[in-house]
């Protein structure tokens, strides 16, 4: 990708990045009461970035979110949302039980469990397309 | 909003998807098809939004049109293509398969239960209220889609993940590989030419 954006480009970027990630965070820890959850709000996230690295070049991207930083990201998420459902195994629950996060109070378990399998998704998700989009573009075309 | 305005509202978003399918078919410019299937996407988003599936709206918009826009346009970057012009195809043919298709779906949407109609058979399924009940009497949160996802389906939603973790692993294996390829000399040789 070009780093020589026209200046208005480049500006209008600038504002839009910060609230597409903040939105990407108010959908991943509001998705029990709004609209929204982990894969959109790793999508969103994973957009935002990408408009950043189209517009000031994949390497500015890179300096803030190294490819080594999300292959160690992608497996962490998936990971957290397993443990999570081996947790419940592990205490006499069911897989994936999340009351047996609060046995005293299953639905604040159930809260609790959502939250964290849904910052699992996010993460894998976000780290998962922002590779792909690395991936892609990183590749030099054929001569 | 009124059952007026909302079937407006549909009307004119799939009139407008019509329209920009019909461009891309008769575009001849691969980037311009790619951004214009973006459009289509934002479009099916925001025909998601009218019918108050916001979770699938956002889903649509940020990947239909978002990354996978991208991620097409950083694919044609690498690309070697030459554009052609229309080929000869038979149009005859053509005409009758898709007049087939449209009397076929015309024929079924009699069929089809009203938008929003609570009679239909997915709102009287138990499981639908079990679903919707269960959401708010034993999760105790007000979005029924994230406890479905969540907690009901926690088995599919841990595969989905999975399944994005393997294939995004997948892409980075065969292409992202950061060590320097061995040269053959051969090939080095037939590179220079």
């Amino acid at each position: 990708m070009r780093t020589g954006s026209p200046v208005v480009v480049r500006v209008v970027t600038k504002q839009l990045v910060p609230p597409i990630l903040l939105f990407a965070l108010y959908v991943q820890f509001h998705g029990d009461y709004g609209p929204g959850g982990g894969f959109q709000a790793g999508v969103i996230f994973a957009a935002g970035i990408v408009l950043y690295a189209m517009v000031f070049g994949i390497e500015t991207a890179k300096a803030v979110l190294p490819p080594s930083v999300l292959l160690r990201l992608a497996p962490l998420g998936v990971l957290l949302f397993s443990a999570v459902g081996l947790y419940g195994l592990a205490t006499g629950y069911h897989f994936l039980d999340y009351a047996a996060l609060d046995p005293e109070d299953p639905a604040h378990g159930q809260h609790l469990g959502l939250l964290l399998i849904e910052f699992g998704v996010g993460v894998t998700v976000a780290a998962t397309m922002l590779l792909l989009f690395y991936t892609f573009t990183s590749r030099r075309p054929p001569r | 909003m009124s059952v007026g305005a909302t079937t407006a509202m549909l009307l004119g978003l799939l009139a407008l998807q019509v329209v920009v399918a019909f461009a891309i078919v008769r575009s001849r410019d691969v980037f311009a098809a790619t951004m214009l299937s973006g459009t289509l996407s934002l479009l099916a988003a925001s025909l998601f939004m009218v019918l108050d599936a916001a979770d699938v709206a956002f889903t649509e918009a940020a990947v239909g049109a978002g990354i996978s826009t991208a991620l097409i346009l950083g694919a044609l970057a690498l690309m070697r293509f030459r554009t052609r012009g229309p080929r000869r195809a038979n149009r005859g043919l053509a005409l009758a398969a898709c007049a087939a298709l449209l009397l076929l779906w015309l024929s079924l949407i009699p069929q089809m239960p009203r938008i929003g109609d609570a009679q239909s058979p997915l709102q009287q399924h138990p499981l639908t209220v079990e679903y919707i009940e269960g959401t708010r009497e034993k999760i105790k949160i007000p979005n029924a889609v994230t406890g479905v996802l969540g907690s009901y389906r926690g088995f599919d939603t841990l595969g989905e993940a999975y399944v994005i973790f393997v294939a995004g692993l997948a892409v980075y294996l065969l292409l992202g590989s950061r060590r320097p390829r061995r040269v053959d000399p051969e090939e080095e040789r037939y590179a220079d030419r």
